[in-house]
């Protein structure tokens, strides 16, 4: 199998472009996100602020598998999926300062980032919430014979909800274009999977549904683009949902109030030593496609990019007060 | 008694709620606390901080994410002859058990011609006020007291976080506790020997012969705040603390409305179909002639609760609309 600039088919084989792509988006999420922290501790950003530092590899490796056509159904830990959907930095955040110009009008803030342009279906903040909507919206392609998919990310807590089944069920027996891909970071908060999960292997608990599924390394972002790939592959060929469980880590605490008492330092320090961006970055020094200065200037566009981002949010505007019950209805007639 | 139970210490009233389980844990061994993330995580408002250490992890049990399934099975073990203590993280997240809570832990007792009855208690956060969205701000305590079967208690104050637990794992009947996550740090006084409260009796907690504000919950303070500020200005509100919104204790704001002669219900809750309503209809029917004017009620702006600091506040009552809205209801000028 040969690779092309359109991206990764088989692992180990990347060419230089495509890696400055992947690597250039894993750190544009990186840094988005460190960029958040600081704003959350100035108080620029209020409410719950979930912070995606360790599974980037898992939005820009699903992402690549995805067309624009497609849907995408998140979580409140969606700041990186955004991003990579092609919402802009500056929409992101200005939604996070609370401004009219954000991605939500002020409405959202950072559980709720939502895009129609690009089909973002939202952060989502209940959990497994997104994944019955993943569902209908796939139903409404079905049944308007649109060729497109509906991607919905969620975590492993969601799991152990009772919804989580019935939406496997309802895709399968409907035969719905699903790709449920489950971020397992193995807490749901302070609850580690052996605290929720009688059976651990989440794959095992679609194969009562018939959902086809596949294990991936949520570190790997090659490996991830790979899984994705065929995925939607097998996806689109069969009209039949898949599930992709990518095993990853998140290093930050849950959110800003969280004083993760319920795992060690030294185990976050050894995850942070197999983090997707280090190990993508030594992978591919050592194989010689990437150099110091390409990641030298990669940082540099990155960085001017979410400068010019904190300078469009701080420069946006507040909706006046009189329009906050603007959008309980609606105000445009439907086609 | 000794002096030492008597002594005021100070306390959060987070640490309140915390010492209410401890204690009702400490006295009945069929007393048992779960959801998510109430041991190793430390509660996800650390209300049950440090209490795995001390009960283990069977009595302090962390469920999955499955609010639907562990409020079911709080049900049966009630059923059972157990006395659990149910914590949903928020009120926004009992939508997902809200068919357990109605549909099974409000009606099991009608149901068996009167067998089953089931002694549960649920805790829960709620309010907005945090900037969190609208997934995450609901104020639903009042939508539930709509229920029949169901007790729903409120806490505003130190004594009764610290108290109505107690009282309501005594209760042969489902007891709901809603505690709004904004008093959680609240610092007070309570005495060293605080402990169970009544659940049925709503308290005036400021005297005044002016007005009426009947509220409860985060907004007692709101209330009390403004009342501060209307007694500058000679206006003398009473304030009323429901503490309990089913059964609703009518009787303690007919008799200050019989006094006052004028009604505000302030409500973080939205107006239609809502415990403001009720109550407005049962000062309509029980001190209609005594009303010199008509009720009027300060409620969420019937929307979402939108993320933005500057919209939240203004969906929400605050103390200058409650000043404004008394200054206008007694005839006050300039
Ligand atoms: C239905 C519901 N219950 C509880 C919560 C509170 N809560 C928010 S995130 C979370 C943990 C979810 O963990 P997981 O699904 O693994 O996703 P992660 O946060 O690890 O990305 C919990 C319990 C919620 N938002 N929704």
């Amino acid at each position: 199998m040969t690779t092309n600039t359109k991206g990764t088919k088989q692992a180990g084989e990347v060419d230089r472009r495509h890696a400055l792509h992947l690597l250039k988006s894993m750190l544009r999420i990186r840094r988005l996100e460190e960029r958040c922290a600081e704003l959350y501790s100035a108080m620029k950003i209020r409410g719950f602020l979930h912070l995606y530092d360790g599974q980037e590899a898992v939005a820009v490796g699903v992402l690549e598998a995805l067309t624009k056509d497609d849907a995408i159904v998140a979580t409140y830990r969606e700041h990186g999926h955004a991003l990579m959907r092609g919402i802009p930095a500056s929409a992101i955040l200005a939604e996070m300062y609370g401004k009219q110009e954000g991605c939500s009008r002020g409405r959202g803030g950072s559980m709720h980032l939502f895009d129609e342009k690009t089909r973002f279906y939202g952060g989502n903040a209940i959990v497994r919430g997104g994944l019955p909507l993943a569902v209908g919206l796939a139903l409404a392609d079905k049944m308007q014979q649109k060729n497109r998919v509906s991607c919905c990310f969620f975590g492993e807590g969601a799991v152990a909800e009772g919804e989580f089944h019935e939406s496997m069920n309802l895709a399968a027996l409907w035969q719905l274009p699903v790709l449920f891909v489950c971020e397992n970071n193995l807490y749901a908060m302070g609850t580690a999977l052996k605290y929720s999960e009688s059976v651990m292997d989440l794959t095992s608990k679609v194969m009562s549904y018939d959902v086809s599924s596949a294990a991936v390394d949520g570190m790997d972002v090659l490996a991830v683009e790979i899984a994705a790939k065929s995925a939607v592959e097998a996806i689109r060929s069969q009209g039949k949902p898949f599930f992709l469980e990518c095993r990853t880590y998140r290093f930050r605490a849950h959110s800003m109030y969280d004083p993760e008492l319920y795992r060690t330092k030294s185990e976050v320090e050894e995850w942070k030593g197999r983090g997707p961006i280090k190990t993508f970055i030594e992978k591919m020094k050592g194989q010689g496609t990437l150099s110091d200065a390409d990641i030298e200037t990669i940082e540099g566009d990155v960085a001017r990019e979410i400068n010019e981002a904190v300078a469009f949010a701080e420069a946006c505007t507040w909706e006046p007060i009189e329009d906050v019950a603007r959008f309980v209805y609606s105000e445009r007639r439907m086609p | 008694m000794t002096d030492d139970q008597k002594e005021l210490r100070t306390l959060t009233y987070r640490d309140a709620i915390r010492e209410a389980i401890h204690e009702a844990m400490q006295k009945d061994a069929r007393v048992f606390l779960m959801g998510e993330d109430v041991g190793r995580y430390g509660g996800c408002f650390a209300v049950s901080k440090r209490l795995l250490e001390a009960f283990g992890p069977e009595r302090i049990r962390d469920t999955p994410l499955s609010e639907s399934g562990f409020v079911g099975a709080g049900i049966g073990a009630a059923l059972g002859g157990m006395r659990p203590i149910v914590e949903i993280m928020t009120v926004n997240f009992s939508l997902l058990a809200a068919v357990q809570i109605i549909n099974n832990a409000a009606v099991y007792l009608y149901m068996s011609g009167g067998q089953f009855n089931v002694p549960i208690v649920i805790r829960m956060a709620t309010g907005g006020g945090r900037q969190l969205a609208a997934q995450h701000s609901r104020s639903l305590e009042g939508w539930y007291a709509h229920i029949p079967g169901i007790k729903v208690v409120s806490p505003a104050t130190l004594e009764d976080a610290r108290g109505m637990l107690w009282t309501a794992l005594q209760d042969p009947d489902p007891v709901l506790i809603f505690e709004n996550a904004g008093l959680y740090n609240m610092e007070g006084t309570l005495a060293g020997d605080a402990g169970a409260v009544d659940i049925d009796k709503a308290h005036v907690q400021r005297a005044g012969k002016d007005i009426t504000i009947i509220t409860y919950s985060a907004n007692l303070y709101k209330s009390l705040e403004a009342a501060e500020i209307l007694a500058k200005q000679g206006i003398d509100a009473e304030v009323i603390d429901l503490r309990t919104l089913r059964p609703l204790d009518d009787q303690t704001f007919l008799a200050s409305v019989a006094k006052t002669h004028r009604a505000l219900i302030v409500d973080e809750g939205w107006r239609s179909g809502s415990i403001s309503a009720e109550i407005s209809a049962r000062i309509m029917e029980g001190a209609f002639y005594e009303l010199d004017l008509p009720v009027e009620r300060l409620c969420s702006v019937e929307a979402p609760m939108p993320y933005a600091k500057h919209m939240e506040d203004a969906v929400l009552p605050q103390v200058d609309k409650i000043v404004a809205l008394v200054r206008k209801m007694v005839g006050a000028n300039g």
